[in-house]
């Protein structure tokens, strides 16, 4: 869900004002994002890795669930850009002595802070901050709505491979019902003109998605029949298995794992991705993981880029928040 | 003496066009009290100046709509225990400004009314409230769902239903138990229908919104389920069962099935069901669209005008649920379900029902008032001689815009910020006294 869009952002920028989501995100914002992407991309093979375009802009980076690779990725990108940087991480915060978000981020930005880059565990937290604060607010995953950053990622691996997204077919495959990575990829590969489908257990896939207008299987191999230009593999998250959405991960395996035989069912030259970190031997098997059609370790470093050039777009340009406060 | 003997006494309301569902009279009429809180009779407009003999004063009604007094089966007025967010004397002002002269309020206090002690409390606030309040007793001990509350105590000491509201009785066994204890007294029970082990965790409805939006669901089926136990347990028991809050278009029809089998059923529709949609909540996840039953979609709420207006849904309660502000302001799942309503409710209702041609006045004000004080056997609803002078002066045609400011309530937590509302409650009488007049109201006292 994209929220303040405006009819015609000056260049350099997005129409969006912050990152909440891939839900209404219109196609010139995303190319924008995945163009501007493979020139940063650039900046990465240089031996000096770091770009001067966020000089001066505090960041936040405020987690309130563990996150390793999403953390440390965002962490990288704004020191490329020359941010400022500070983490905030619930465990060892005011938090833990029953504060509100609101109280927080209020907090944190009488330090005249720019932007916010927020995990959290509920849905719909990143919105709450853009009626909270003035503040840029990028969206690092809510709970299980999105993962804007991550399904752009996803996107700009495919596209550098291929240069377009019209008329490719992507398979989602897994828990789809928990996943923000899954959610994501719907809304930003329907804009992009790809055709997606989602297949997973009946208890993990909700049937109304094929009211967005994509196909829903229940069964792999009947999907995998209809002819794929990659499958993007979610998580079986193992503390779902408690509440009863799974007989076992052994079963789950068998009838939904990507093995060799399933993946050699892909259209010639198709990609396997993997939002990681992956559970070796049930959703995928090392041979794919590991294997020739895996673009698992080109999405941890496009992801970077991806990350440098949304930070970038929504900031880049502009005088920074808090020097314009200083100067008023 | 209580407090409303302390407001201004009303002898005579002249000139208004009387509605009154319980004789069916639609007309301009003056309506004469009787000095003792009563209605003395009801007369031809103009028809002679006795009235200037009657002592008290002249409320003009000219232009206005004068109905019975609203009467609502189902709010939460959180005294004893959470008195920073309502008391039955704040809802029950914010009540009167609603056209509510008669509350029923919810059980699910701190401590829970769930003994005659706690009963008597609430009656006891609630005379030096401005309008009428009956308490419902809780179903079981501590609303834990594990024993019977004390119910033929409480109805001694003034309960007029029974309810767990704020969750169903679980257990079978019990809502049995209880349904058979119940009907020796002849008291309503009155059921939250859901299915815990359904809805879990859920925050909203479940279906497309709450999957593209990653919120945790409610499904539609959790309240049905529940709602078809609990008519079978009437059915056998031959109590009477009054489902709360009913949500969705599933529920609609198996009432509509019970009531054509003859089991002795009613039930309950809020303004928000009949008004807004689970798309709501898509708008910035505001937890102001977090309520319980969830909003659900627009075949649902299709589904709830058409039951209430083929009789399938009994009346309209508002379910007001107030909240301290804090509470409903941060994320969605975290925040606590419900919304404010008793001053919206006519404004929601005239939206919902009488613009979209569904009803009448004279149904829409039967369905607030003469309906709601049947269920639960009210002496309310109706403006006739000897009846109590508990009444709505409304002004049919008064546009005005929903604000916090607007809201008396002492929690301000509305889903309907933002809306312009038709109807406005000008005035409202309790006992033959005006215990509330809005800024504009015409009336002028007779000269002594």
């Amino acid at each position: 869900m994209a929220s303040d869009a405006t009819p015609a952002p000056p260049p350099g920028r997005l129409r969006i004002r912050h990152l909440l989501g891939l839900e209404g995100v219109c196609r010139e914002d995303i190319e924008k994002i995945l163009t501007t992407a493979e020139s940063f991309k650039e900046v990465l093979d240089r031996p000096i890795k770091k770009v001067p375009p966020l000089r001066g802009q505090t960041i936040v980076n405020l987690f309130y669930e563990p996150s390793t690779r999403t953390r440390i990725s965002f962490e990288l990108a704004e020191k490329r850009l020359s941010a400022d940087v500070v983490n905030f991480t619930t465990a060892a915060s005011s938090v833990q002595k029953g504060e509100s978000l609101r109280d927080t981020v209020k907090n944190i930005l009488a330090m005249k802070t720019d932007v916010i880059v927020i995990r959290h565990p509920s849905p719909g937290a990143p919105h709450f901050l853009t009626r909270a604060t003035d503040a840029i607010i990028l969206n690092a995953g809510d709970g299980a709505h999105e993962h804007p950053t991550q399904g752009l990622l996803d996107m700009y691996t495919l596209w550098e491979r291929w240069r377009t997204l019209e008329g490719k077919r992507v398979l989602i495959l897994g828990d789809v019902l928990h996943s923000r990575v899954a959610r994501s990829n719907i809304w930003g590969l329907l804009t992009m003109g790809a055709q997606v489908a989602v297949c997973g257990p009946a208890t993990l896939v909700p049937a109304c998605l094929a009211d967005l207008g994509i196909e829903v299987f229940t069964d792999v191999d009947a999907a995998l029949d209809t002819g794929f230009d990659a499958v993007n593999v979610l998580r079986i998250q193992r503390e779902r298995q408690s509440s009863d959405f799974l007989p076992s991960l052994r079963e789950y395996a068998r009838l939904f794992g990507i093995d060799a035989a399933r993946a050699s069912r892909l259209r010639p030259g198709a990609l396997v991705m993997h939002p990681g970190p992956m559970n070796r031997g049930v959703e995928i098997t090392s041979e794919v993981a590991d294997g020739d059609a895996s673009v698992i370790l080109d999405q941890v470093t496009n992801g970077l880029a991806v990350r440098m050039a949304v930070l970038y777009l929504l900031c880049g340009g502009q005088v920074p928040a808090a020097a314009a406060r200083e100067g008023e | 003496m209580t407090y409303r003997s302390t407001f201004r006494a009303v002898g005579v309301i002249v000139g208004g066009r009387v509605i009154d569902p319980a004789s069916g009279f639609d007309g301009v009429a003056d309506v004469i009290l009787d000095g003792k809180g009563r209605v003395e009779r009801i007369e031809r407009a103009g028809r002679d100046r006795r009235y200037e003999r009657v002592p008290g004063a002249v409320l003009d009604a000219g232009g206005m709509i004068v109905a019975p007094g609203f009467v609502d089966l189902h709010c939460h007025l959180r005294e004893p225990g959470r008195e920073d967010e309502e008391t039955v004397a704040s809802g029950s002002a914010a009540g009167v400004r609603g056209g509510f002269t008669t509350l029923c309020c919810m059980p699910n206090t701190e401590p829970a009314i769930a003994d005659q002690e706690t009963v008597r409390f609430v009656l006891d606030r609630a005379s030096s409230a401005p309008g009428r309040v009956y308490p419902v007793g809780a179903i079981t001990r501590d609303r834990e769902g594990k024993s019977l509350a004390e119910i033929a105590e409480m109805v001694a000491a003034g309960a007029v239903a029974f309810s767990d509201d704020g969750a169903p009785v679980a257990s079978a066994g019990l809502l049995r138990r209880a349904m058979q204890y119940a009907h020796m007294f002849g008291v309503p029970i009155v059921e939250h229908c859901e299915t815990p082990e359904l809805s879990g965790n859920g925050v909203m409805h479940e279906g497309l919104v709450s999957t593209k939006l990653g919120l945790r669901g409610i499904p539609a089926i959790s309240e049905e389920i529940c709602v078809a136990r609990d008519i079978a347990l009437s059915r056998e028991t031959g109590t009477h069962l009054h489902v709360a809050h009913v949500s969705t278009a599933g529920s609609v029809a198996i009432i509509r099935a019970a009531k054509a089998a003859g089991v002795n059923v009613t039930a309950e529709v809020t303004p928000h069901h009949l008004m807004l949609t689970d798309d709501w909540v898509a708008r910035d996840f505001d937890p102001l669209y977090k309520v319980n039953p969830p909003l659900r979609t627009a075949d649902d709420v299709t589904a709830l005008r058409a039951g209430l207006a083929d009789g399938t849904i009994d009346c309209i309660a508002t379910d007001h649920a107030p909240h301290a502000e804090q509470e409903k302001d941060g994320e969605f799942d975290l925040a606590p379900f419900g919304t404010v309503g008793l001053e919206t409710a006519l404004g929601v209702c005239v939206k919902a029902l009488r613009e979209t041609g569904l009803m009448e006045w004279l149904l829409l004000i039967d369905c607030l008032s003469r309906r709601p004080a049947q269920v639960f056997h009210l002496p309310a609803g109706a403006i006739a001689p000897g009846a109590p002078a508990d009444i709505a002066i409304i002004d049919p045609d008064a546009r005005w815009t929903v604000t916090p400011d607007q809201l008396t309530s002492k929690s301000k937590n509305s889903a309907f910020y933002g809306w312009e509302l038709t109807g406005l409650v000008k005035s409202t009488i309790v006992d033959g006294r005006l215990v509330h007049e809005s800024n504009g109201a015409r009336g002028r006292a007779l000269p002594s």
